[in-house]
């Protein structure tokens, strides 16, 4: 019997999953529209770009009208993590459900609201959305994972599945330095991408002259760097060298024709939504706080977004 | 008298129409741009609003028409200091040239020029509202004072500052302009960013606690920066700050450097939190808040050509 999967929210990275998923589990889809679900049921997912495939899916904007799943990848904006928490309360009872949102403390809501077993995740995946049924996959990166109320087996089994469907992933015995590297960079990118307007170029990594962009991303990541340390956590990987890495392929891919990666709290800045803000530079401010650690930067970085998202 | 306005924008005009009512000094004006400059020549150089006054005098594009001059009066936006008296020198070698401009930094571009150079700092405001023709804004005062390591004379310097008072620019000349200077670059650094990065009028900045927070942090580092060259403030920059958020004085401003940002114009970041920020490097007081904020405007500029 094929697995059962459903994922919450068909934004880009939720169809990328759905699509991929498709092809070895029975999907379901969980939207926030219901012409977007409609949609979904008439035409199929179509991915295309570094895989080329139409996936059938079942697909529903309430979540009564899904059936059971095995595993539910819950892959909401961090914004609507509550909401979404608050659909599936007492549904797919048997299902492990994991989080794949930027920041810390997803795991932390959807645990109030059902005793699913819970897996940790972030994604490096990025994508384009064309329509509502077709998203083109750009960077084919992996998903890291690891147990958060389950077993490390519980996620070395999801670790297969995403394999066999065309995925790449990762499991951790301990997310937190992978999550952390993560956070520490997207509090950082995101944020100077969402103030200046600039989506992530090589000025991110620049720092010969004293007035170079670069100076202030790696202000940020020493001062996020710090936290990491006082929380006892080891980075998995430097932020740092994963932005001038970001960069260097982004120069890359830029010289073939593509367009350079607008970070997302950018395109949330630029579509005039509510960002992410809160669960990224938050809940780094938040951990900065309970450790009784100064970050003046990412305050002013934080309060600068917020502005930028009222103005 | 003769005083020749070297960057003839709005500030510029405001003191080269006004300078230009007094029959003991004759006034020149120099700019790049050559259709204000015809317009000058042609039919005086209007202003209204806040005064209406015609002045008639003399402008050119090109420095080479300038006559020796007592006086310089340096009005260009910051980034255009050192072309602009580069250009100009000659006139001024035997007079004194004067800045009138935004954040610090200006004199030392002049002095690389000019034997001797006049610190100031000035508060009236307006817009270019076509070649010609500046709307006056604000009325405001003009404190004028030594450059100390390449100072004007005191006599000098009073003579310029009575020639602008009668003029109707009330002027002051006093022997240390730096408190005066860093009072409104602390203020201008720590507001104006702010409003150019978030889209915010001065008073919506200072009503929003978080970033009325930041705000102070930015004049704090200002404040360590002046205390440590050993200026003392002549006002309080946090009072001036509190006074120009009210609704009946500049609640609904845009910042400058807000307009700046809008038309995608180089801003004078690098004078203002840029310009704290090297002097603080140069007396080891770390102003971490400014270099962030110069560091976002100037990514900000970038976004522009990226």
């Amino acid at each position: 019997m094929k697995p059962r999967v459903c994922v919450v929210g068909a934004g880009v990275i939720g169809s990328l999953y759905a699509g991929h998923l498709a092809q070895v589990a029975e999907v379901s889809v969980l939207t926030r529209r219901a012409e977007h679900a409609a949609a979904l049921e008439r035409d199929g997912l179509r991915i295309s770009g570094k895989s080329d495939l139409v996936a059938r899916v079942t697909a529903a904007d309430d979540a009564s009208w899904l059936p059971d799943a095995d595993l539910v990848i819950l892959a909401t904006k961090a914004t609507e993590v509550e909401a979404a928490a608050e659909r599936l309360a007492d549904r797919m009872r048997g299902a492990t459900v994991m989080t794949i949102q930027n920041g810390l403390g997803a795991e932390e809501i959807v645990a109030r609201h059902g005793e699913w077993p819970l897996v940790s995740a972030v994604t490096f995946m990025s994508g384009v959305r064309h329509e509502d049924t077709h998203v083109e996959y750009e960077l084919d990166t992996e998903t890291w994972m690891g147990p958060y109320r389950s077993s490390f087996e519980t996620v070395e089994g999801i670790e297969r599945l995403l394999h066999e469907s065309g995925l790449r992933a990762r499991s951790f015995r301990d997310l937190r330095p992978a999550q952390w590297s993560k956070l520490i960079f997207n509090a950082t990118v995101n944020t100077v991408a969402a103030v200046t307007n600039l989506p992530h170029v090589a000025a991110f990594a620049a720092v010969g002259a004293d007035t170079d962009l670069g100076l202030l991303v790696r202000d940020l990541m020493d001062e996020g760097k710090r936290v990491a340390s006082a929380a006892g956590v080891e980075l998995h990987e430097d932020p740092w060298e994963m932005n001038v890495h970001a960069v260097q392929r982004g120069e890359t891919e830029a010289a073939e024709g593509h367009y350079a990666h607008v970070p997302s709290m950018l395109e949330d800045i630029r579509s005039g939504r509510r960002t992410e803000v809160d669960f990224i530079t938050g809940s780094l401010i938040r951990e900065a706080d309970r450790l009784g650690l100064d970050v003046p930067l990412h305050r002013a970085m934080y309060r600068l977004v917020r502005a930028r998202e009222t103005a | 008298m003769r005083v020749c306005v070297v960057g003839c924008g709005a500030v510029g005009s405001l003191f080269a129409a006004n300078l230009a009512q007094l029959d003991d000094v004759e006034v020149w004006a120099y700019d790049v741009w050559q259709a204000h400059v015809d317009a000058i020549n042609a039919n005086g150089l209007r202003l209204s609003g806040a005064g209406d006054v015609t002045g008639r005098l003399r402008a050119t594009t090109d420095a080479a028409e300038l006559p020796a001059c007592d006086f310089g009066i340096v009005a260009t936006k910051a980034m255009h200091t050192a072309s602009a008296i580069a250009a100009t020198a000659r006139a001024f070698e035997g007079g004194a040239v004067c800045s009138v401009q935004n954040g610090v930094g200006n004199e030392e571009a002049i002095a690389a020029h000019a034997a001797r150079v006049i610190r100031g700092t000035t508060f009236p405001a307006g817009k270019i509202l076509e070649p010609g023709h500046v709307q006056w804004d604000v009325r405001g005062d003009t404190t004028l004072g030594p450059y100390e390591p390449k100072p004007a004379s005191m006599d000098s310097i009073e003579a310029l500052a009575d020639a602008c008072t009668r003029g109707g620019m009330p002027t002051s000349a006093v022997a240390d302009a730096r408190g005066a200077q860093w009072r409104k670059v602390i203020f201008n650094a720590a507001t104006n960013p702010v409003g150019a990065l978030t889209g915010l009028t001065h008073g919506r900045v200072c009503e929003d606690p978080a970033l009325r927070h930041l705000v102070t942090g930015l004049v704090d580092e200002g404040k360590a920066v002046a205390a440590v060259q050993g200026i003392e403030l002549d006002a309080d920059p946090e009072d001036l700050i509190d006074h120009a958020a009210r609704p009946d004085v500049a609640y609904g401003h845009k910042a400058s450097m807000l307009q700046d940002v809008e038309a995608h114009r180089s801003t004078e970041v690098d004078w203002l939190n840029g310009g704290i920020a090297r002097f603080g490097r140069e007396h080891g007081v770390p102003t971490p808040l400014n270099d962030a904020i110069r560091a976002l405007v100037k990514g900000l500029e970038a976004s522009w050509t990226s």
